[in-house]
């Protein structure tokens, strides 16, 4: 499998790519009697910069799903099983409309679907271990922690032999800030007013993430056709305005990339 | 009370399963040209579908003009976004420019 063009295909901000970075030789005193543990809190505060960034998108998380009357431990809940901030933003904003469920778990699907490429890239990395390890690595595959594992990964100066452990450290911590942060959100969440717009963060949120996304023209295409459906179809029943966008978007790109391939 | 759960339950298990795909239960799976080729445009074509209709939607009717600060502010947030390449300056910014123009257009 190309595993490589995956790797390329993934378009991270670059600034995730800085992150400060702790080896697990430099952890102090028991790191060569534990190197398991080295790696793991290695990992792990390498994780703590990120979460900078994660807290207020969590707390708002939780204000929006509050305001959208979501249950308590089902607002909670969702950071616990479903776990991707992303969705869950776009979810209380769906939840608020009323959208049926087999649209809300569609909709999630296809938001998170880019984790399939994260899986993807790791695959020649965690080979040598177990299921059982892949089966909770996978629990932790999220955007904030892959981008930690995978500059740890990447580093050829290191051996593969333990970095399972550091993955896992960046992805506890991760795990822990972004449920405290939705407890704190749900806890706010009435005393927030609308007036103060917070659901306005969703979008740029997004503008952050699309822009570098947007690196050649079949990119461009996919993200200005599917801005362009999501419009003509946002009135349709079922809130399938966001799947058929989705759909619409990826083959406009397809296309442009073939159109491209055949006149250069 | 139900559904939620049910709801929950489905899309984290999809979640996870796409997670988990590559890495533990499609390893020896070759993925067909086609489809490797497409997963490129979903993070862009996701996240404008869902950034259009947020700037340009009013009250369910399309909104393209000066008095639609959500736009305006989108628009210098996807610059700085552009310009400096990080998540929460580009937030900041965002957030700065909509309160900004909603208190310049109560004062005037």
């Amino acid at each position: 499998m190309p595993v490589r063009l995956l790797i390329k295909a993934i378009t991270l901000p670059n600034f995730l790519r800085r992150v400060i970075k702790y080896s697990p030789m430099k952890t102090p005193a028991d790191a060569r009697q534990h190197p398991n543990r080295a790696e793991f809190i290695a990992g792990s505060l390498n994780e703590l910069p990120l979460l900078l960034g994660v807290f207020p998108f969590g707390m708002i998380y939780g204000v929006l799903a509050t305001q959208a009357l979501m249950p308590v431990a089902a607002a909670q809940g969702m950071s616990a099983i479903v776990f991707a901030g992303s969705a869950q933003f776009l979810s209380t904003q769906l939840i608020a409309q009323d959208a049926p469920s087999l649209v809300l778990i569609g909709t999630i699907f296809i938001i998170n679907l880019r984790h399939a490429l994260y899986s993807a890239s790791l695959l020649p990395y965690t080979r040598h271990l177990s299921l059982k390890w892949k089966a909770l690595l996978a629990y932790f595959l999220t955007d904030e922690a892959y981008v930690v594992a995978i500059a740890h990964y990447d580093d050829p100066e290191t051996s593969l032999e333990r970095k399972h452990w550091y993955f896992l450290g960046a992805g506890v911590t991760l795990w822990a800030g972004w449920q405290l942060s939705t407890a704190a959100g749900i806890f706010l969440g009435a005393q927030v007013p609308a007036a103060w717009s917070l659901d306005f963060a969703l979008a740029l949120t997004f503008i952050a993430l699309v822009v570098p996304a947007l690196k050649d023209r079949p990119a461009v295409a996919a993200a200005v056709t599917a801005g362009l459906i999501a419009l003509v179809t946002y009135a349709l029943p079922y809130k399938l305005w966001l799947l058929a966008a989705a759909f619409g978007g990826i083959l406009a790109g397809l296309a442009c990339e073939e159109l491209c391939k055949r006149s250069g | 009370m139900q559904t939620i759960w049910l709801t929950l339950a489905g899309a984290g298990l999809l979640t996870y399963l796409t997670r988990l795909s590559f890495m533990g239960l499609l390893q020896h799976w070759q993925m067909p040209d086609l489809l490797r080729r497409a997963l490129r445009f979903v993070p862009p074509a996701v996240l404008s579908a869902i950034i259009f209709p947020d700037l340009l939607m009013r009250n369910g009717s399309i909104a393209f003009s000066l008095d639609n600060y959500r736009l305006l502010a989108g628009v210098i947030a996807a610059l700085v976004g552009w310009r400096t390449r990080s998540i929460l300056w580009t937030i900041a910014s965002g957030m700065a420019a909509l309160y900004l123009l909603q208190w310049l257009a109560l004062s005037l």
